[in-house]
């Protein structure tokens, strides 16, 4: 049974402008102990889907399709059965640390109200927290501390201990290093990724930036208004995307050493669509450099594209879009 | 050689032995910039790279007195600068900044057309204003610029509000930009058009631009050259291809190693956060993080000693390329 299971998933934002359809018809599944990467950017909807998976989006919001974790519909689900579910199912890491803490509690003290909320007792969910923490990279001199004494990486742990605090099959990550330094991002990255082996955990990645992605992940997905544009296995998606956005956003962060990227940095003209005015036909079609004058009017679903491998565009298969190098 | 060759030859902006000290926490004092000296070509972009906290931006400030300088000299085409309020307003028409957060830096209340426009009347520039406006936001993109003119910040992308951003600086017409982190809050996809701006105005315009970030893949798009900082010293400094493919401090070498589009190498990862200008270790400041002394390798070396007990500082390696370690 697949750890998650997101099947025709559409989620409109009710707003007093109209409405916005944030995420519009998607399938992604999550094999046990697999990790997989969702990148896109700003409004692109991966961090609805996020929110969608354990039902915790703004009330007014339409969902309609289909969330299975473990096999159960979150959506189906009585209020009861989906409290026991998050955080124990699958539990989320959001960005930006500093707002997901409470500033006037101290971090142990967080940590174990948690572990207590799921039916340990006061005392074992003490000595949990500890090892919780200890085990993210905090020493246990620093369960005193607030979340303001902390460094951003360091808070960036307790969240990360937080999520694991009721042992959750599914962590998903949603820009967890974004706001961190190289140096701390590659040891939160390193943890994440020894959190995975240690416990089988089925890590659900989700960030704009694709280099990371490629180093963390098996498979990847690339969202673009709202649709899964194309998904593959991460280094062959990278190395010969099949869809001109996969293309670009791998452009954007150059390899260092190569020298098509030297003193030549890639971008892509224009700006992400604004989710409540989608352009016509293919949403990409106003910024591609390789778009037909039927992409326009016509919207292409994804489409095989390789072993494993979908995406959605008219040139699938012509080799016409060109990869990161 | 007569005297107006010399001058021409001079950086445009020269540190020399720059200091800015603070008083932390219990009267600690933090060294946030602990005696760095730094040219400035005229016509180059300088990428200053380095962790949160290494003081990259408080010496970019310092250069525009936004911080007290506690020691050392700011040259301006050889000739040191007046740290009087005249003296820093003169250089501040020269020199204009560019900020990290493109949001944060515009006035919300402020149309596009007054953000860009603010520059010219602070430093009372005689001109045509609206065509001067007009010219800068053409020159950063924004074309053709009557659409953007009476338009709020609010009202358009990410993007475009760090085009004005870069519009109001260039609007001044200055010899030198001082940008923070420029692409750091922009969506991958507009990240390589701005960056591809900031090279047209040095190829272009003639402009010439330190780029204060962490991100080593800004450098390799658009740097001349690299300098590396680390607890408020430059530990490296060179060729952006020099420094970038043939690293010689190790502090580089682990910063490079943790790139993750760059993972031919095994990556370093040094533990611990970036350290703190409060309490700089003796000897070599990197030494308690550095992979050659984890690693028995400077005691191989018989090194060990200096590195823990003796301050190191950049000694040139090469043409142009100097790095401040123990093992050269």
């Amino acid at each position: 049974m697949s750890a998650l299971e997101i099947r025709s998933l559409a989620v409109t934002y009710r707003s007093d402008r109209g409405d916005v359809p944030a995420v519009r018809g998607v399938d992604l599944t999550i094999e046990p102990g697999e990790t997989v990467g969702l990148a896109g950017e700003s409004g692109c909807g991966k961090s609805t889907i996020a929110g969608a998976v354990l039902k915790l989006l703004p009330k007014g919001s339409e969902v309609t399709g289909q969330v299975l974790l473990g096999g159960e519909d979150v959506y189906a689900m009585k209020p009861g059965r989906l409290r026991a579910v998050r955080w124990t199912s699958a539990a989320i890491v959001f960005q930006g640390a500093l707002h997901s803490l409470n500033p006037v509690h101290r971090i142990g003290a967080q940590v174990a109200e948690a572990v207590e909320l799921h039916g340990a007792t006061a005392a074992d969910a003490r000595r949990r927290a500890a090892e919780l923490l200890e085990r993210v990279g905090i020493p246990s001199g620093r369960l005193r501390s607030y979340p303001h004494q902390l460094s951003g990486g360091q808070r960036q742990r307790v969240l990360i201990a937080l999520a694991l605090a009721c042992d959750p099959a599914l962590l998903i990550a949603d820009e967890p290093t974004t706001a961190l330094d190289v140096m701390v991002q590659a040891q939160v990255l390193e943890l994440l990724a020894e959190l995975q082996r240690d416990r089988g955990l089925s890590l659900l990645f989700i960030t704009h930036d694709l280099s990371v992605l490629a180093s963390t992940c098996e498979r990847l997905a690339v969202m673009y208004a709202g649709q899964i544009v194309e998904h593959g296995p991460s280094s062959v998606v990278l190395s010969a995307p099949e869809h001109p956005y996969t293309a670009a956003l791998a452009r954007a962060f150059p390899t260092i050493g190569d020298p098509a990227s030297r003193m030549n940095p890639s971008g892509l003209r224009g700006d992400p669509p604004d989710p409540s005015a989608l352009p016509t036909g293919c949403s990409f079609h106003p910024r591609c450099d390789v778009a037909l004058p039927s992409c326009g009017d016509l919207a292409v679903r994804l489409q095989p594209a390789g072993r494993a491998r979908a995406a959605a565009c008219v040139h699938v298969g012509s080799g016409i879009v060109k990869g990161a190098s | 050689m007569s005297d107006e060759e010399v001058s021409d030859d001079a950086p445009l902006l020269s540190l020399r032995d720059v200091r800015v000290t603070f008083r932390g926490e219990r009267g600690r004092e933090v060294r946030a910039v602990d005696g760095v000296d730094l040219d400035v070509r005229r016509g180059e972009v300088l990428a200053l790279v380095g962790e949160s906290g290494c003081g990259k931006t408080t010496l970019i400030r310092s250069v525009l007195g936004l911080e007290p300088l506690s020691g050392g000299v700011v040259e301006w085409e050889g000739r040191s600068v007046d740290r009087s309020s005249a003296g820093l307003r003169s250089l501040r028409r020269k020199v204009q900044m560019i900020f990290q957060d493109p949001t944060a830096a515009l006035d919300p209340r402020h149309t596009i057309y007054e953000a860009v426009a603010e520059g010219l009347r602070i430093h009372r520039v005689r001109s045509d204003e609206v065509v001067q406006v007009g010219a800068a936001l053409a020159a950063a993109g924004l074309r053709p610029p009557e659409r953007f003119l009476d338009r709020y910040p609010h009202e358009v992308s990410g993007g475009q509000r760090q085009r004005v951003l870069i519009a109001g600086a260039m609007a001044l017409g200055p010899e030198l930009l001082l940008a923070d982190e420029p692409v750091a809050s922009l969506d991958a996809s507009i990240r390589g058009e701005i960056l591809a701006l900031l090279r047209s105005l040095v190829d272009q315009a003639g402009v010439s631009i330190v780029a204060v970030t962490h991100d080593l893949g800004l450098a390799w798009n658009i740097a001349d050259r690299i300098a590396v900082m680390y607890l408020g010293r430059i530990v490296e400094l060179g060729p952006a291809e020099a420094v970038l493919e043939a690293p010689r401090h190790p502090y580089t070498q682990a910063l490079l190693s943790v790139v993750p589009e760059a993972r031919h190498v095994e990556p370093q990862i040094l533990s611990g956060e970036a350290p703190d200008p409060a309490r700089i270790p003796s000897g070599c400041r990197f030494h308690p993080r550095c992979p050659v002394v984890a690693s028995g390798e400077a005691e191989r070396l018989g090194i060990l000693d200096r590195c823990r007990g003796t301050d190191v500082s950049l000694e040139v390696i090469g043409p142009g390329r100097a790095v401040a370690c123990h093992v050269r």
